[in-house]
């Protein structure tokens, strides 16, 4: 039995058991004037879900571990004693076999593979078969439980009520759960890295070139302080530098000196930067910026200036971010109570001295959270380095010379024709893994100390 | 009357608009050096927005516009020429809140002499911060923790260390909005002894909704009703016999 034919089947019984429930409800029904703990809507919804719920879970359950069931039933089958004991070959056919059932296809790339075919398509209909008998018997059981208890004294509104809030807990730790399961498999995947490369040269080591690693010291040519130092210098340096002076600078005349005609239109605006695809970043800082950047440290003697440069990229991801700071210093400055303003101008202060001296000293810490927050969005950013930095990861402070980041290099990594468990592949994750612990800590950081802030003023 | 009266301010027919609404009409009253020019009347009559006219405040307020003539010593103050800065250094304001700067105590007083580079060295601005706060009265309570935090202070001294913040620009007139509504009754007492004690050295207006308050501080009282001065004199007289059925229906609390 397909899925949809079984879903179709479970919702048909949710729906008798509705129908079932009202009528012997409102057989019940309550003489007029007298108050009822439940309406015969909420019983038949309440058994309506009692139906629903138990059978639903089943299927969510089976689904993860039937694919395993249904393999182990192909390696008990005759045709899986010829297939290679071990390893990359075995895991391929049998894969090929699995897709050659699932899509009815009739050609085979390993005649082996056409000869499983069979027993997949038998044991998948074994296994899907006592999955909906068992989804469909729990789906009756559960609803017929439900029914004989609708009573005049069921309180059917709580419990209905209570599926409800489980059914909006659920989805909110849907989120939660997808975030953990990323990184459970960031974690795993790095596991097996640091299984064949020492923790301390990927942490340490100063030389990137995962195009030779040398099987006998993968560790050598694996370090990954150059990462991380062009991930710093251009999203943390070069990019923080365009970012907080024009973020703040535009804040400040947004929040203290514009008319608020020109705030109404000015203020959106700068938010669609914001908006901007990240690729299309990428387009200008690979097309134009970094040929105007080379011409002009060739113009001031630097023969050498890349058309990679660090400054290119650090300097469009500048720019990406701007929103980022003027957003939270906007909210920031805004947050300042009027009378701080007041109290300076009435002092005769004019107003440049009111902001410099009183308002952004008041507004400081939310400014520099603002800032983390723009850092660690810059660091993680893939889009404008995949096109506009290097792939050559050297450790300089020269502006003008190439330099790679993080993800650039995840990027490179990944794309490339590499056995899957081979130490470079793997290097992906442990940089994801530590970019994203980086992140990670900045956020945290960053919202404690915007909420600590606004704490302050309330 | 029987003081001299030097007019230190003098309003003739000042309107003031926020945008179409016209929040006062044609209001003529002199502000006196040595006396304490209190303002009074229900909430929403214009009393708060003419005492801002008088240090143009009202300039931060978008859309506000003042007709008619302030002048201070003789000079248009909304004269194209009048420099704001130098006026509010020469008018100082406290305001209803107190409104320290979260900056340390010294910090705060000294604020205003920095910015108008009133002191020399250090030792200068030591002695106009120490005497700013021992005219507002906040010296012995805080000589020993200047370093603090402004904000950690009571509402009471927070108020007086706004008061000390205005003194020490070394202004010739002090403005103040309402000064005691968010304080207890013992700080609000300790600030009106305060404005005792700063008669005579500078200019002194106050608004205030309290008419007890306004009786016990103040030389001159000015009614306002709905952005009209009904009726401004001496103070004593104003509230034994006042001349306007307006002002006699508000301070014997038929409204307001």
């Amino acid at each position: 039995m397909s899925a949809p034919t079984l879903l179709l089947l479970i919702l048909g019984l949710a729906l008798i058991g509705w129908l079932a429930a009202r009528t012997r409800a409102a057989a019940f029904a309550t003489r007029p004037g007298q108050r009822s703990p439940a309406l015969p809507g909420h019983h038949a919804t309440f058994v309506a879900l009692c139906t629903l719920a138990p059978a639903l879970l089943f299927v969510a359950l089976w689904t993860t571990i039937s694919p395993a069931l249904v393999t182990d039933r192909v390696l008990a089958s005759p045709a899986a004693a010829q297939l290679p004991p071990s390893g990359f070959e075995r895991a391929s056919i049998l894969s090929e076999a699995r897709s050659l059932s699932d899509h009815g296809l009739g050609a085979a790339f390993h005649p082996l593979a056409a000869r499983l075919a069979p027993a997949y398509d038998e044991a998948q209909g074994h296994y899907d078969a006592l999955a909906a008998g068992i989804a469909l018997l729990l789906a009756f059981g559960s609803g017929a439980a439900a029914w004989l208890r609708v009573r005049p004294g069921l309180r059917a509104r709580r419990h209905v009520e209570r599926g409800v809030m489980a059914l909006l807990l659920a989805a909110s730790l849907i989120a939660i759960l997808t975030t953990a399961g990323i990184f459970l498999s960031l974690v795993l995947e790095s596991w097996r890295f640091f299984q064949l490369v020492p923790v301390g040269d990927f942490l340490t080591g100063t030389h990137w070139s995962p195009q030779v690693i040398d099987p006998a010291d993968p560790g050598g040519t694996l370090g990954a302080v150059p990462l991380f130092w062009g991930t710093f210098f251009i999203g943390a340096v070069i990019a923080t530098a365009v970012a907080v002076p024009l973020g703040l600078m535009s804040a400040i005349y947004l929040t203290q000196y514009a008319a608020p005609r020109t705030r109404r239109w000015v203020k959106p605006v700068i938010e669609v930067l914001a908006g901007v695809p990240t690729v299309v970043y990428g387009y200008f800082a690979a097309l134009t910026v970094a040929p105007a950047v080379r011409q002009l440290g060739v113009a001031i003697g630097i023969e050498s200036a890349s058309s990679e440069s660090a400054l290119a990229a650090g300097l469009v991801m500048g720019m990406m971010i701007i929103p980022f700071v003027s957003s939270i210093a906007d909210d920031s400055l805004a947050a300042v109570p009027a009378g701080m303003r007041d109290g300076s101008l009435a002092v005769g202060a004019t107003l440049s001295e009111t902001v410099t001296r009183v308002i952004v000293p008041a507004a400081l810490p939310g400014v520099v959270g603002g800032i983390l927050l723009a850092v660690s969005r810059a660091i993680g950013e893939t889009m404008i380095v995949v096109m506009a930095a290097s792939g050559i990861a050297t450790l300089t402070l020269n502006p003008f010379a190439p330099a790679t980041t993080v993800t650039k290099q995840i990027v490179d990594l990944l794309t490339g024709e590499a056995e899957f468990d081979s130490a470079k592949t793997l290097a992906a994750f442990a940089l994801g893994l530590t970019l994203f612990l980086i992140t990670l800590l900045l956020n945290i950081i960053a919202l404690g100390v915007v909420k600590r802030y606004r704490e302050a003023y309330e | 009357m029987t003081l001299p009266n030097r007019s230190k301010i003098e309003a003739k027919g000042v309107s003031v608009f926020y945008g179409d609404n016209q929040a006062i009409r044609d209001v003529s009253l002199n502000i006196d050096q040595d006396r304490v020019t209190a303002f009074i009347g229900p909430s929403g009559c214009g009393k708060s927005t003419f005492l801002r006219t008088l240090n143009r405040m009202n300039d931060t307020i978008a859309g506000a516009r003042v007709e008619g003539e302030i002048r201070l010593d003789g000079d248009d103050i909304y004269a194209s020429g009048m420099d704001v800065v130098e006026l509010r250094a020469r008018v100082g304001m406290v305001f209803q809140k107190p409104n320290p700067f979260p900056k340390s105590i010294y910090e705060n007083v000294a604020y205003g002499a920095r910015i108008h580079g009133l002191a020399r060295s250090r030792e200068a601005l030591d002695a106009v911060v120490e005497q700013a706060l021992t005219r507002a009265g906040l010296w012995n309570e805080v000589k020993d923790r200047l370093k603090d935090s402004g904000t950690a202070l009571s509402g009471g001294q927070q108020q007086r260390l706004c008061i000390a913040r205005a003194i020490a620009v070394d202004p010739e007139v002090i403005l103040m909005d309402e000064p005691c509504s968010a304080l207890d009754p013992i700080a609000t007492a300790r600030i009106e002894e305060l404005i005792h004690e700063l008669r005579g050295r500078y200019a002194i207006a106050i608004v205030t909704h309290n008419m007890q308050q306004a009786a016990r501080v103040s030389q001159v009282t000015a009614f306002f009703h709905m952005g009209q001065l009904v009726e401004h004199g001496d103070t004593a007289q104003l509230f034994t016999s006042p001349r306007e059925e307006r002002t006699k229906d508000y301070i014997t609390g038929r409204y307001g």
